[in-house]
């Protein structure tokens, strides 16, 4: 099963270093300073630094703000992940469906996916801002008073939609490409035993296409909790204080703003064994996958 | 419902009934109500970088052609951006230019090389090597991102190419793409390639780079778009705005938004279809690349 391999001395290392060399300097040194720090309390001046044990870790965990910010980013994560998915499936199955125009839904679905999230953000002030935005005016149609960056649950509003609309491209180019992947037999066949459509997408097409599902919650989630950074910072512009943040925000703020070294060092340690957790289920999934094709 | 998804995949000569469907209209209905969500609001937003501030400051967002449409971008392109001072979008997007080019080729020179040594050598370190680099996918930049940043300001790197584009290659996407890749090269190229003498760099040059030639061009356009959409590590690493990104100078329009009277609708906008424009681009143009290269990489 091997690979024939060449069995030189000095080439693989030579070949090797660039990105070693990398991978160490900006990714195990600064990995290994977030945990360090964060056993550590440092003055607001980094003079000095003090070992406090597990503090930090206990200061983050029992504050109620971050348990706050902890609480929206669950809901956060769960509506992003839940609305960005579920639309992105119904227009996949559309697209795949149809035998007009199917390339051109394609290119008119998917190239969202090109769009920085901060440029998405900066797209949803404008749309919901509160003297030009259409969609303010289309809420107080409904008696909906939207006030962006006043109410918090109405800026929170706008963060969720704006960054499903974002996700679903993405989504979209995995559930077609799941979708197109299965066999045209599979498909006959399931079209001869079973009339109805709405039966035969759940009973057929959706077990086979729940590898890609599963994959593609795995992507969201992360998506939610870290990718959504810029669309979060252009849409509480500057002004985190009352609005709505996610765990990742946080990190950043204490860090940058609050000049908390070792709270900011905790949080990340907290978010890297949720990432780490994630990534142990996504390969667990990914091992499935592999026997299922 | 039912109706509609039951029009999947045609049988030709099944259909018995000459009737008209209603499923492929409801299909059609959907699939243009999706295109239409995607679309509009970038639509609005372009529309409205063809007003002047008083007009969409008055009547709001704008939903047909201005006429400020050559106003707006050529301040955006060329004059220092009210917003900022000296800056202006010539230089921004030259930035994001070699952010993005500069990102795509460092990762797929360090990542190829990286993977040409564990996949075709057998030497001690691979294992280690091969763990030590996979590891990195744990770990967002976002995660980390105060003690990469004090790394970074530690060496001096502070408002250079090298602090921008450097530390974001240190992840392995690049590595596993690649090797996933010549792990599907037939054995019996390398066994030919000994047979006839040619060494390991010989045939890396010769053979395995030739090969891998539509691989590199979808995983080129897939970093080119990361790397030019990169908003956070610039926002932190460039403070000097010679050295200010598109993406990154989003972030100046909202500082100056807040604060003034009419806001500079327009401009902003400009600036925001400036810094989509040239990803959307390559994404459509080479859509066919692109989708294999984002749905093949993560199998």
């Amino acid at each position: 099963m091997d690979k024939v391999r060449f069995g030189h001395s000095i080439v693989p290392y030579l070949f090797l270093l660039p990105q070693m060399a990398v991978v160490a300097v900006f990714f195990y040194l600064p990995a290994g300073e977030a945990v360090r720090s964060s056993f550590f309390l440092e003055d607001p001046f980094g003079f000095s630094s003090t070992f406090v044990g597990l503090d930090n870790y206990a200061d983050v965990l029992s504050s109620t703000e971050y348990r706050r910010v902890a609480i929206f980013t669950v809901w956060f994560t769960v509506l992003v992940a839940l609305f960005a998915l579920a639309i992105a499936l119904l227009l996949a199955v559309k697209a795949d469906t149809v035998l007009r125009g199917a390339k051109t839904y394609r290119t008119l679905l998917m190239w969202v996916y090109a769009i920085a999230p901060p440029v998405a953000g900066l797209l949803g002030i404008l749309l919901f801002d509160q003297h030009v935005g259409p969609f303010v005016d289309i809420a107080s149609w409904f008696g909906w008073n939207l006030r962006i960056g006043v109410n918090y649950y109405d800026t929170a509003f706008a963060m969720i939609a704006t960054a499903v609309w974002y996700q679903v491209a993405v989504n979209f180019i995995f559930f077609l490409s799941g979708l197109q992947s299965i066999p045209r037999a599979v498909r006959e066949a399931a079209l001869i035993d079973c009339r109805s459509g709405l039966r035969r997408f759940f009973t057929v097409t959706l077990p086979l296409l729940t590898p890609t599902a599963f994959f593609l919650l795995v992507i969201n989630v992360t998506y939610a909790l870290f990718d959504t950074f810029g669309l979060i910072d252009l849409m509480t512009k500057n002004e985190p204080g009352n609005n709505p943040v996610t765990l990742v925000y946080k990190v950043f703020l204490d860090g940058f703003r609050g000049n908390d070294l070792g709270g900011s060092s905790a949080q990340s340690v907290i978010l890297m064994i949720v990432v780490f957790a994630l990534t142990l289920v996504q390969f667990r999934f990914m091992e499935r996958r592999v026997h299922y094709a | 419902m039912s109706n509609a998804v039951s029009a999947a995949r045609p049988l030709a000569p099944v259909t018995r009934r000459p009737t008209f469907k209603w499923g492929p209209v409801f299909d059609h209905a959907i699939l243009i109500a999706g295109s239409a969500f995607m679309l509009v609001p970038v639509y609005l937003a372009f529309m409205t970088s063809t007003h002047d501030a008083v007009t969409v400051h008055t009547g709001g967002v704008q939903a047909l052609p201005g006429g400020s449409l050559v106003d707006n971008y050529a301040t955006v392109m060329f004059d220092g951006l009210g917003f900022s001072g000296a800056v202006n979008g010539t230089t921004m997007m030259l930035n994001s230019l070699i952010l993005g080019l500069g990102f795509a080729v460092g990762k797929i020179v360090l990542s190829m090389m990286a993977a040409y040594a564990i996949v075709y050598f057998r030497f001690p370190l691979a294992e280690f090597a091969f763990w030590a680099i996979f590891v990195t996918l744990l770990l967002p930049l976002e995660v980390r991102i105060l003690p990469s940043y004090e790394i970074v300001q530690s060496m001096g790197l502070i408002n250079t190419y090298t602090g921008l584009i450097v530390p974001l290659v240190a992840s392995a996407t690049g590595t596993f793409f690649f090797r996933q890749f010549f792990k599907s090269v037939p054995d019996e190229l390398i066994e030919a390639a000994r047979i006839d003498g040619a060494g390991p760099l010989k045939f890396f040059l010769d053979i395995l780079l030739p090969l891998s030639r539509t691989m590199i061009a979808a995983i080129f356009i897939i970093m080119f778009v990361y790397g030019w959409n990169q908003y956070l590590w610039p926002t932190l690493i460039t403070t000097n705005e010679d050295y200010f990104t598109l993406v990154r100078g989003i972030k100046q329009i909202i500082q100056v938004w807040v604060g003034s009277q009419i806001p500079e609708y327009g401009q902003a906008m400009a600036l925001a279809v400036l810094a989509m424009l040239p990803p959307v681009i390559v994404v459509v143009v080479f859509q066919s690349w692109f989708i294999k290269g984002l749905t093949e990489s993560d199998k």
